[in-house]
């Protein structure tokens, strides 16, 4: 069969020596383990559903969501398109990421776009400034008009107590809602993706890992990243204990002083609340030991957004926010 | 909180240290994935909050919160309990209401754990938990010993056939650290599990609040030689070796990419449900019984002479047979029989009931078919084991065995061969919603043991059978 030769890129040599010691059953790595996970749900959404979409913003999470779909189907395309929730205060490293990405995998990019309502006075600037909770509206709007059914996510249950009682399998209903009461229990590897017309399933394919184990896949699997993941040097401004990147968005206000820092990115998200740290690590494996002795979370080092209130993730959740 | 170890003050060479120990653990570490149970009051937030905390797993903005909220509720130190409670309702009534999952990790492994409710109406939760375990850890009050809620929790550990049960014998400090005590507990919590079949039980004398044995060795138990608790989710053997197992590989997907580049391409995606499959196997096709033999495996990328459980691949056969979504490939010599009426085990999870005669959409491995539930002929009551025949219908959190008949055949193996394979879960077609969470074969371990000699004898025996 010629497959073999496709699929080991040229080099089937372990098929011809059944003593080799790949062939011995061993017990999985951790990130193997979770890789295996991550495909198995991938291709469950895959032949359950009809008209599934990745959420993709040009992060780390959905970069990796990305790179275990490509091999979950390979040789064969991803048969999923993106979906970018565009709120149009992005770095500009991470839209050319996220352009260069689809044209390599000839994928299909949807794009919602929070300044196209704004522009049509379906949605209003909020007085700080920040639009990551305006995201929602446009991205329910995107599922709706494009019957997307499945909608994968890069949440992982590590980043937030909410999402720690996530589903991998999320049911919505028809406004988007989540609520943790009317949850599915999930059992075993058995994931349920019943649902009726309107309403849909976020599928978090990243739910069991962890942020060092992103970051430690990256390593292992060489993936690419956008440039502000590693350390460089940036205009920023102090506000609220983050470092923020001045731009068009509205930073920074009167009494707020621009120097230039050497920092990385943590997350990436809306540049009004994500939050660069202090850092020298250029290389992956520095970024590695960096997180591994970070005294904070990810999310509590740089996200405003979560720290409006004690619930915040959970009520912009029950809101349609994944 | 009085404490002895508390997250270090770290100066830089043990950054430095701690730095060097995770990177050298970061590409091999193995994955435990284990549940925690126990009655309200027995202190199981706290014993998960206190792993969590003492093994630095807990990063300073998080216990920052939780010493704020500890605070304005007027607790005088944090309360680690309040880690893992994360829903507005959860913190509002303080109680745990759904599974959550947390993570953390040390330099020998990585930890999934999952957080069940101990609440009697949450037997579901636990189920759910105890699912994907491989270890559970069962919490009693030494002051208590082993309650009904002890025993209810053992049997769902053995009914889900966890593989290793720890018995931690909490607020040992209310006991003054007693071995007579934890001796006699760990005796007869045993003797109970054990007869039930849960094949390896270890029991730890702790106290969550101290923080005695559940991290660090404690001063006031010389008594006890044993592990930590933490210590022993470390280094408990869960590497199963799949070659005991026989191959099951359920497709998920069918991989055929039809393009200039690929255009003979036609590849079984899957995961690995049990055992091992090798090129060059004889193997069949379920439910159409046709045999071919495998080509190649893909794993991810790389071309395999042999792939084990749970791992992903794509799986090549020399014949263009008719597969798809749903099919089984077995070992040829080695395939479950297939058929259409199912007795199961099941755990009923919905708020409306589960009652005979109802229509069902019967999900296993990666096929969904209709069913219909034509009997229920007992359900039993986990304090006792006792079983309560015909009681018509199943209500949510009951345990009971179930007569199903299904639409097409399916190759469902005994739960006690396979958790994967002996597992499926009952949905309302109308709404989707999952109701009911089964286990082919029979109940306990012991009954199955009974049940297979007494087949060999020709006589009935129905052991545990219920």
């Amino acid at each position: 069969m010629t497959a073999v030769a496709d699929v080991a890129g040229g080099t089937g040599t372990d098929s011809t020596s059944p003593s080799a010691d790949r062939s011995r059953p061993r017990a999985l790595s951790h990130l193997d383990a979770l890789e295996s996970e991550a495909v198995h749900i991938f291709r469950e959404v895959a032949g359950e559903f009809e008209r599934p979409v990745i959420l993709f913003s040009g992060g780390k999470d959905s970069i990796v969501m990305l790179h275990l779909a490509l091999k979950a189907f390979a040789p064969a395309p991803v048969p999923f398109a993106l979906l970018h929730v565009d709120t149009g205060h992005n770095f500009p490293e991470v839209i050319d990421y996220r352009d260069r990405v689809v044209a390599e995998h000839r994928l299909r990019l949807h794009v919602a776009s929070v300044q196209e309502f704004i522009d049509r006075g379906e949605l209003r600037e909020r007085p700080d400034g920040t639009r990551n909770p305006l995201q929602t509206v446009p991205l329910l709007h995107a599922i709706e008009t494009n019957r997307f059914d499945a909608v994968f996510g890069g949440g992982r249950r590590d980043e937030e107590k909410a999402r720690a009682k996530e589903r991998v399998f999320s049911l919505r209903d028809e406004f988007g809602g989540w609520d943790p009461r009317r949850q599915r229990p999930e059992l075993w590897q058995l994931y349920n993706g019943r649902h009726a017309p309107g309403e849909h399933v976020r599928v978090f394919p990243l739910s069991n890992w962890t942020e060092l184990d992103v970051w430690q896949y990256i390593a292992r699997e060489k993936i690419e990243l956008p440039a502000i993941y590693y350390a460089h040097t940036r205009e920023v401004f102090r506000r609220d204990g983050m470092w923020l990147a001045p731009g068009e968005w509205g930073g920074p206000k009167d009494g707020e002083a621009v120097e230039v820092r050497q920092v990385r990115y943590r997350t990436v998200g809306d540049m009004s609340c994500t939050g660069a740290v202090d850092s020298d690590a250029v290389t992956i494996e520095q970024v590695i030991a960096e997180i591994a002795a970070s005294r904070l979370t990810e999310r509590g080092a740089t996200r405003a957004d979560d720290k409006l209130s004690e619930a915040a993730m959970e009520d912009r959740k029950r809101e349609g926010y994944f | 909180m009085t404490t002895g170890t508390t997250p270090a003050t770290t100066g830089s060479a043990d950054v430095a240290s701690a730095v060097a120990e995770t990177l050298s653990a970061t590409s091999a570490t193995s994955l435990l994935r284990f549940a925690t149970a126990g009655s309200v009051d027995d202190g199981k937030s706290t014993l998960v909050g206190r792993l969590l905390h003492d093994s630095k797993s807990v990063l300073a903005d998080q216990l920052e919160a939780v010493e704020h909220a500890s605070r304005s509720r007027g607790a005088e130190g944090p309360d680690l309990a309040l880690l893992t409670d994360g829903l507005r309702a959860e913190r509002e009534q303080g109680i745990t209401i759904d599974v959550a999952y947390r993570y953390f990790a040390t330099p020998r492994r990585r930890f999934i754990l999952a957080d069940t409710p101990g609440h009697v109406q949450y037997t579901r939760n636990m189920v759910t938990g105890a699912s994907t375990a491989e270890l559970a850890v069962i919490l009693v009050d030494a002051r208590n010993g082993v309650v009904e809620q002890t025993r209810r929790h053992a049997a769902v550990a053995a009914l889900l056939r966890v593989p290793h049960v720890v018995l931690a014998v909490n607020k040992m400090d209310l006991v003054d650290y007693d071995e007579a005590v934890f001796s006699a507990i760990a005796a007869e919590f045993t003797s109970y599990a054990a007869s039930l079949g849960v094949p390896e039980i270890t029991a730890i004398p702790i106290s969550a609040l101290l923080g005695d044995n559940v991290v660090t060795p404690s001063a006031h138990t010389d008594w006890y030689s044993g592990p930590t608790v933490l210590e022993h989710l470390e280094t408990v053997e869960v590497a199963h070796d799949p070659e005991r197992d026989v191959a099951r590989f359920p497709v998920q997907y069918v991989i055929r990419p039809q393009t200039a580049e690929h255009p003979d391409y036609r590849g079984y995606a899957g995961q690995i449900a049990s055992g091992v499959l090798r090129v060059g196997q004889r193997v069949t096709v379920l439910p159409s019984g046709r045999t071919s033999t495998v080509t190649a495996i893909d794993a991810l990328g790389r071309s395999v002479a042999a792939a084990w459980a749970p791992q992903s691949v794509t799986v090549h056969l020399a014949d263009d047979l008719d597969v798809s979504r749903g099919d089984l490939i077995a070992p040829a010599d080695d395939a479950p029989a297939t058929g259409q009426d199912v007795t199961a085990t099941v755990c009923h999870l919905h708020d409306t009931p589960l009652r005979v005669g109802q229509r069902v959409l019967l999900k296993h491995a990666t096929r969904t078919v209709k069913a219909i539930v034509k009997e229920i002929p007992s359900r039993l009551t986990l304090d006792d084991l006792s079983p309560h025949p015909e009681p018509g219908e199943l209500v949510a959190n009951d345990i009971g065995r179930v007569r199903l008949r299904t639409a097409e055949p399916l190759p469902l193996d005994p739960y006690a061969v396979s958790r994967r394979t002996g597992s499926f879960l009952l949905i309302d077609p109308a709404d989707g919603a999952t109701l009911t969470a089964g286990m082919s074969g029979d109940a306990f371990a012991e009954a199955a043991k009974a049940t297979r000699a007494a087949a060999k004898d020709g006589a009935e025996d129905d052991g545990w059978d219920f």
